[in-house]
């Protein structure tokens, strides 16, 4: 598990590096495309079968963000039909976002910008 | 023609980035951060007795205080200068990215300052992470049931 977790987070930041060295994309762009990637590779429930051997290793890139954004939909799609994809939409991620969003706040109170 | 030979001046003394140890650091220090997810999802299943998704979603959380503390600090752009991609790719490089633009914005006001520009960088990721999933998330369950 650990060994695979390395292994793909690692292989993930190379390609992002290999697009940044060689193409104009900026860092936002690639991040952009990695969540929508994450987002595709779930039509097939290819990124299920990669989390599930790969472990926590696979939470971390950005691409899961859009995994569970799509995963969550799907979930509540199951149980309240059509409307629940919108419904369900950030039942996994609303942690994540509601953490950064409070602490980059009280980061921001305490810490001035440096530079 | 001047254009053409000062472009021949420029390139010549451009400090040429090394590619392959860029891939190397980059694909390096992505995973560690792997493996400290993955080490944490352990530990928190093991201490805590939670189950494996919210093992996840407190790793990720931890992983996002860790990020925006050493913004704060201002230790996180050396780092990005150092590991690359490495730092971006992860989370996070998404709590970094809030982070910096709130703490640029500071100075113009709570409201109209980083309230309103706090999303500047990392809207896009949920921009696009939504449209995304909604669009793929309605292929799947028209055409695969769910």
């Amino acid at each position: 598990m650990y060994v695979l977790s390395f292994l793909f987070c690692g292989f993930l930041c190379l390609i992002a590096q290999i697009i940044i060295d060689n193409t104009k994309l900026s860092a936002g762009h690639i991040t952009s495309i990695f969540v929508s990637l994450g987002a595709f590779l779930d039509i097939f429930d290819i990124y299920d079968k990669i989390v599930s051997c790969v472990g926590g290793g696979a939470l971390v890139p950005i691409t899961s963000f859009g995994h569970s954004l799509i995963h969550a939909a799907l979930d509540r799609a199951q149980e309240s039909g059509f409307f629940g994809l919108a419904m369900g939409m950030f039942d996994l991620t609303a942690t994540g976002i509601t953490a950064a969003i409070v602490i980059s706040f009280f980061i921001a109170l305490i810490f001035r910008p440096k530079n | 023609m001047r254009d053409k030979k000062y472009q021949e001046i420029v390139d010549k003394h451009k400090p040429k980035e090394n590619r392959i140890s860029n891939m190397i650091i980059a694909f390096i220090v992505g995973g560690i951060i792997g493996l400290i997810g993955n080490l944490l999802v352990d530990l928190y299943t093991y201490f805590f007795h939670i189950s494996t998704t919210e093992a996840g979603v407190c790793m990720i959380v931890t992983l996002i205080f860790i990020a925006c503390l050493l913004t704060g600090l201002g230790v996180f752009d050396l780092l990005v200068k150092k590991g690359k991609m490495g730092f971006i790719i992860p989370i996070t490089g998404f709590a970094h990215s809030m982070q910096s633009a709130i703490l640029d914005y500071k100075k113009e006001g709570p409201v109209y300052g980083f309230g309103a520009n706090m999303f500047k960088l990392a809207g896009s990721v949920i921009l696009y992470g939504v449209v995304s999933a909604y669009v793929f998330g309605l292929i799947r369950y028209l055409f695969f049931g769910g």
